[in-house]
């Protein structure tokens, strides 16, 4: 600590100048507060938050690999009671002759439940995260998005390269997810026909047929699908329309 | 009588401390709207619960129901300015030298205690001290180190896949989040005992953080 003499004035004018410097600067954190919340919103969102959101995106998405698997764990540790949250898209009836239907440019058909059980099927259990903040160790069993991409040979936009985007609705268009390509074709994301090793016949657990993507939070695992579609913008993702982060990755 | 100037706190560590009271701030106001969406975490000693983490009126006394996304935006943007403040002022407390009168030495466990003891009028001998004494080297030095731990432990749940290592380290999502949380709580703990004190040791000392000095007087 610096010591120096000095006189009552010197030590008035040093306060007062630090006083008013000090009350001019904390107008700064409160100019900010009032312009990010007069901003307009995007989806819900002021638009610098969501701006800051759609960068966390990016950045992570280049600084971190996408292709890190989510940890798994023994078969043991998967809950029976699996826990529910949201019924959104799933009040209608569903459709005897289920089908999902494919929309991949030009390309536009259907798939039955038998046809996907076909393809070689993958087992999960991992631990399943709500946005909310709760999680659960799941045991979940279906075919992998990818092997379904590649079976039917979807999601191609020419020959070098995939659409940026999957859009998911359940048939009643009432709940929709829009996924980064990178995420729909990770080695865990599957379409699941199986939980706790039991056919999918819950309807509040997204019965016939539902997504299961470990790397997004749960929100993202659409229920009982409908419509899969390609596409290079984003498409409409239900909760992201709420003010949520449309990526969601984890 | 001559007052002389004695200077205390350099611009550079005003800066960085009155910067990070909003910033500490909207990162708790945040979180805790975050929180809520599942808040279940309590203090339960057998089968009585002695606190819950929080009572319903609480969240309705200070608006913070129904709010997840917006916690969530704001967490995640302020998050970045909370963070490079906190790792510039841990630079600059190194490159100034600043952190010798801030890390706890071998006797301040020792002179903590006695500082604790005088504060609260129960013993009358005060342990010398530099800047800071004891309990506050220990303090500060504490703070900065919980600091990192939000830091951490917030992206080992904010990305606990792309940073699982740093998720397993910890004990797991779950138990990240619960860390995340205690952490908070300290905060709020060092901020009250903070302003405790502060009103404790007067305005003289008050106005040093805003002035950078003190005003002592010389006979």
């Amino acid at each position: 600590m610096k010591e120096e003499l000095t006189t009552d004035q010197q030590i008035r004018r040093k306060t007062i100048k630090a006083f008013v410097g000090f009350g001019l600067a904390s107008l700064v954190p409160i100019g900010v507060w009032k312009w990010i919340n007069s901003r307009p919103e995007l989806n819900n969102t002021l638009a610098p938050l969501r701006k800051t959101l759609e960068f966390n995106e990016r950045l992570t998405g280049k600084l971190l690999a996408d292709s890190h698997l989510a940890p798994t764990f023994p078969l043991s540790q998967a809950q029976k009671k699996v826990r529910v949250n949201g019924s959104e898209g799933l009040l209608s009836p569903i459709e005897k002759d289920y089908k999902v239907k494919i929309e991949s440019g030009d390309n536009i058909f259907e798939i039955s439940l038998d046809e996907l059980k076909a393809l070689p099927k993958q087992e999960i259990v991992f631990e399943f995260k709500c946005i909310e903040g709760w999680s659960q160790v799941q045991h979940w069993a279906g075919v992998r998005f990818v092997d379904v991409m590649n079976h039917y040979k979807i999601g191609q936009k020419d020959a070098d390269n995939l659409y940026k985007y999957v859009g998911m609705e359940t048939p009643d268009d009432k709940y929709y997810v829009g996924i980064d390509m990178p995420s729909a074709v990770h080695p865990q994301t599957i379409l699941a026909y199986e939980m706790n090793g039991k056919p999918l016949i819950d309807k509040k657990h997204g019965s016939p047929l539902r997504l299961i993507i470990p790397v997004k939070y749960g929100y993202k695992s659409l229920k009982r699908i409908g419509v899969i579609k390609f596409s290079d913008t984003r498409p409409k993702d239900y909760w992201a329309l709420f003010g949520y982060d449309y990526f969601a990755g984890l | 009588m001559i007052k002389k100037i004695v200077h205390k706190h350099p611009l550079a560590i005003r800066w960085f401390h009155w910067l990070n009271f909003p910033l500490l701030f909207v990162m708790i106001w945040s979180g805790m709207l975050i929180y809520w969406a599942n808040d279940i975490y309590k203090i339960q000693v057998g089968k009585t619960v002695l606190f819950n983490f929080f009572p319903k009126s609480f969240y309705a006394f200070l608006g913070l129901s129904g709010q997840l996304a917006k916690g969530m935006a704001w967490h995640f943007a302020t998050m970045w300015l909370f963070t490079i403040n906190g790792i510039l002022y841990f630079l600059y407390t190194f490159i100034s030298g600043e952190w010798k009168l801030i890390i706890p030495e071998k006797k301040s466990l020792k002179e903590a205690w006695q500082v604790v003891l005088y504060d609260l009028g129960i013993s009358k001998v005060c342990p010398p001290q530099d800047k800071y004494n004891a309990a506050q080297r220990i303090v500060y030095t504490l703070v900065i180190v919980m600091g990192f731990g939000s830091i951490l432990t917030g992206w080992a749940i904010f990305r606990p896949i792309q940073l699982s290592w740093l998720t397993t380290i910890l004990g797991g999502y779950e138990a990240a989040r619960l860390e995340h949380f205690i952490l908070t709580i300290g905060f709020v703990l060092f901020f009250v005992v903070h302003i405790l004190q502060v009103i404790k040791a007067g305005w003289k000392n008050f106005q040093s953080i805003i002035t950078g000095f003190e005003v002592k007087e010389k006979s």
